[in-house]
């Protein structure tokens, strides 16, 4: 099987399956579930981790080639926040890349689309290479890839909720009109969700919760990977058109044929 | 517009009476429930919900993972001062209790600060009695700033405050504030606070309302078991969360189940809550609110305290003191009330990952809170 190669800014990722950090029983648990996974791109809360510590222990754990870290702002309600931690991240991580997230509301953790336009187009300013989480918006998709950043990540549902792809209608119009990769972000709670992403044309797709609170993480990291390979290659093989109705095997034209 | 004026269309009588009269049918719908809504949480604290637990834990259980997943929040109390010009009668603190009374140096401070972070500890919460002329806005402002360095997430439970202090203290770098009411039925809470500004039901009530307005990140809010009827108490608790997350959505909530201990010149519980209850209470809450954070203190028992990890609590303290001092300066001085659980920070810790849960000590970046 070939596959294609996702770019974003300088980074070329044979997996399209981004992953999370948080909610694993033990960071032996998150370690094993991501290699397994083949997640090359793991996003970490920088509320979380102890930048000050290079001991840390859930950094410690995710030191591989394979694996990039992907600083997240979870936690900040204001995009002076966001630039603020960003620049930390930057620091101590020693990466330009950051998921911006900026929710204000702490119960759904939606994110505020004001907010986040405006620290992107800071960010992107101070050279920083920004995936920014929001609400399936396309408008505000449009609006953040004028101002430069490297890829969109709309919610399919809101974080940790499982539900799936709740978005649907405005995911196939983000993804129709994007020039940046969208990675579906928040809300895929099954591998037939994210597969379904990816037959969609998602460039990627990230996982956090349906992994992490399964029964048994390491299977469930594979059984991501499996349905995101497949959904893509269902993507790029082209799925067979759905018809709105039945083709007829007499069709009432078949008489013209018999004229001739 | 305040908390007040939606308390003020509730009555504790009918309140009580509803609560009692709930049927073991009423129970069974709600159960079928997808949304479970305050007038299902108040059946749900119902006598009748008893039988029902179980199925209640189950759901508490599953939902909690889904939100917290298998993760548990380690935070632990720092008693600054026991001066305090209320009289409680619950409380070991109270005025005309004839305790010696210190207030921590900065000396003290940070000496405790330290055997604190030597434990593993990165969430700390300051604590004091409501002394305003000794422990006032400006010495918890001290405080705040004396170990601010060292901890990534600083709370307190000291007396309430205007708006203006608690926005000061948030510049200091402060996350979060706990305030219980202790209880929301008004007569009784004036036989219980019969001097001192504590006295004061609506100011206290009101409190939540000040925070919301300061832009608090986080507010703790609870009643003190043991001083009336917990059932109405917690409808009442209960009704206050939901106002809250409304009115000041940016805001985080947290609730606490504190359950009247012993203590010097001690006060029995006019309303027992048994363990039974309490598991109950904490069930009903999680099926209420699947993202109110809900926190055991060692106020509990080592058996409780071993069974709550899969109940729906995510944040436990440990191997707590609540003396000033208590840690390192002056362990031996006189406690606020006794622990019942006494394991130490190590103890919990492997308690809490044998069950399967990752024990979280930072989960806060002082940088949000501290970023001008």
């Amino acid at each position: 099987m070939t596959t294609d190669i996702l770019n974003i800014a300088d980074k070329t990722f044979k997996s399209r399956l981004f992953t999370g950090t948080g909610k694993f029983s033990s960071s032996d648990k998150m370690r094993e579930a991501i290699i397994a996974s083949e997640s090359e791109l793991v996003t970490v809360a920088l509320k979380r981790v102890d930048l000050e510590n290079e001991s840390d222990d859930m950094l410690a754990h995710l030191k591989s080639n394979q694996i990039n870290l992907l600083p997240n702002t979870s936690g900040v309600r204001t995009a002076k926040e966001a630039v603020f931690a960003a620049e930390l991240a930057r620091e101590a991580l020693q990466t330009n890349w950051v998921k911006l997230e900026i929710h204000p509301d702490p119960r759904y953790l939606l994110p505020d689309p004001i907010e986040t336009l405006k620290a992107a187009e800071e960010l992107v300013k101070l050279g920083f290479v920004v995936m920014p989480y929001i609400h399936a918006d396309p408008v505000l998709c449009k609006r953040l890839e004028e101002v430069g950043v490297q890829c969109v990540m709309p919610l399919g549902a809101p974080i940790g909720s499982n539900k799936g792809l709740k978005t649907l209608e405005f995911l196939e119009i983000i993804i129709e009109q994007s020039n940046v990769p969208v990675i579906v972000d928040a809300g895929i709670g099954a591998p037939s969700h994210a597969a379904y992403a990816m037959e969609l044309g998602a460039d990627a797709v990230l996982v956090n919760t349906a992994i992490a609170v399964s029964q048994n993480p390491v299977e469930m990291g594979i059984a991501f990977k499996m349905a995101v390979e497949a959904g893509r290659m269902a993507y790029n093989a082209k799925l067979a058109p759905i018809k709105k109705h039945a083709e007829a095997s007499s069709p009432l034209t078949s008489f013209l044929n018999d004229l001739n | 517009m305040s908390f007040k004026n939606t308390f003020e269309t509730y009555d504790w009588d009918t309140l009580e009476k509803e609560i009692y009269e709930v049927t073991a049918e009423e129970i069974e719908k709600v159960l079928l429930k997808d949304k479970i809504e305050l007038e299902d949480f108040k059946k749900l604290i119902s006598p009748a919900a008893k039988p029902y637990i179980e199925e209640m834990a189950q759901r508490s259980n599953t939902i909690t993972k889904k939100r917290f997943g298998n993760t548990i929040q380690m935070y632990i109390p720092m008693y600054l001062s026991n001066e305090c010009q209320n009289i409680c009668t619950y409380c070991g603190f109270s005025m005309d209790n004839g305790i010696r009374r210190r207030t921590l140096s900065d000396t003290e401070i940070l000496q405790e600060a330290e055997h604190i972070k030597k434990l593993g500890y990165d969430h700390i919460l300051l604590v004091t009695g409501e002394a305003n002329k000794t422990v006032g806005v400006s010495y918890i402002k001290h405080a705040i700033d004396l170990i601010r360095s060292q901890f990534s997430n600083i709370s307190i439970e000291v007396q309430p405050l205007l708006q203006e202090e608690y926005e000061t203290l948030i510049q200091s770098g402060l996350y979060a504030v706990l305030v219980y009411q202790e209880t929301y039925h008004k007569a009784t809470y004036k036989t219980h606070h019969p001097k001192g500004r504590k006295s004061n039901f609506d100011y206290r009530l009101d409190t939540p309302d000040r925070l919301g307005k300061a832009g608090i990140h986080k507010i703790g809010l609870g009643a003190l078991f043991g001083l009336e009827d917990w059932r109405v108490d917690s409808f009442y608790t209960a009704l206050h969360l939901k106002y809250l997350q409304k009115t000041y959505w940016k805001t985080k909530y947290s609730i606490s189940f504190p359950r009247l201990r012993p203590h010097q010149g001690g006060l029995d519980p006019k309303v027992e809550m048994t363990d039974a209850d309490l598991v109950q209470l904490i069930c009903a809450y999680r099926l209420l609110d699947e993202d109110v954070e809900l926190s055991l203190s060692t106020r509990e028992n080592e058996l409780f305290r071993n069974h709550s990890v899969h109940l729906g609590i995510t944040s436990f303290s440990a191997e707590s003191k609540t003396n000033p001092g208590g840690y390192s300066v002056e362990p031996e001085s006189l406690e606020q009330f006794e622990i019942s659980d006494e394991r130490t920070t190590e103890e919990i810790k492997n308690m809490i990952q044998s069950q399967g849960y990752e024990v979280v000590w930072k989960d806060w970046s002082k940088s949000y809170v501290n970023f001008i």
